[in-house]
């Protein structure tokens, strides 16, 4: 499978990546992306993270071609 | 509607035009909020500030947003517009309305949009400060 990842804000900065994609033989968590994607074994807390512009929780299950975005609370208004 | 802006804009100005693209006649009560940028936050000089978004999951968001409060009450219509980019002291960042033909309605769904905007909108603020840049870790609560 071929994930596209995404990081925003402080998660940019920390992991030193925007945008990258990622492959696996097989079916990845969002957490097992996470590890993959940005090289770190923990995810920091209170990270956010969506499936196609949609919030999911960490143990939700990829599909091939999925976007998938990490990022910090959010902060707008 | 929902709207995007990298540039300042006059929450007033923006009320006027819109609500003349209601039916006229049709609402009894416009209740808005507009949010600005301080010049101060966690007790330190905060002089610019940028607001990062998630292109798509953004607009998407604010637009879920607006549909979820015409559910939940009789609205002629809704807006949100915010801002994205550098932002300086005492622009707006944000401005939610809700139009009714009573009150009630219009009061409940204005609150709504901000409160939810706040808790599920993809932004992220970074400010400066004298000691540097820094990102705004999580929103205040309505009355801090």
């Amino acid at each position: 499978m071929n994930i596209t990842v995404k990081f925003f804000a402080s998660l940019r900065e920390q992991t030193g990546k925007s945008d990258s994609t990622i492959s696996s033989p097989e079916t990845l968590t969002v957490m097992q992306a996470w590890q993959q994607a940005s090289g770190l074994d923990e995810m920091p807390e209170n990270t956010l993270c969506a499936i196609n512009m949609e919030y999911v929780d960490a143990d939700a299950m990829l599909s091939d071609g999925d976007e998938l975005a990490f990022f910090p609370p959010v902060t707008g208004g | 509607m929902i709207e995007l802006r990298n540039s300042e804009f006059d929450p007033l100005f923006e009320l006027a035009e819109f609500q003349k693209t209601l039916s006229h006649g049709k609402y009894g009560a416009c209740c808005n909020f507009i949010g600005s940028m301080r010049d101060f936050n966690e007790g330190d000089d905060v002089s610019q500030m940028t607001l990062e978004h998630y292109p798509g999951m953004t607009e998407k968001f604010l637009q879920k947003i607006c549909d979820e409060a015409n559910e939940k009450w009789p609205l002629l219509d809704c807006l949100i517009i915010h801002r994205v980019g550098d932002i300086n002291p005492n622009d707006s960042i944000v401005l939610t309305a809700a139009w009714s033909a009573h009150r009630d309605a219009s009061f409940a769904a204005c609150r709504y949009l901000i409160e939810e905007l706040k808790h599920r909108a993809p932004f992220w603020k970074k400010e400066n400060t004298a000691d540097g840049e820094r990102w705004v870790s999580e929103n205040t609560k309505p009355n801090d």
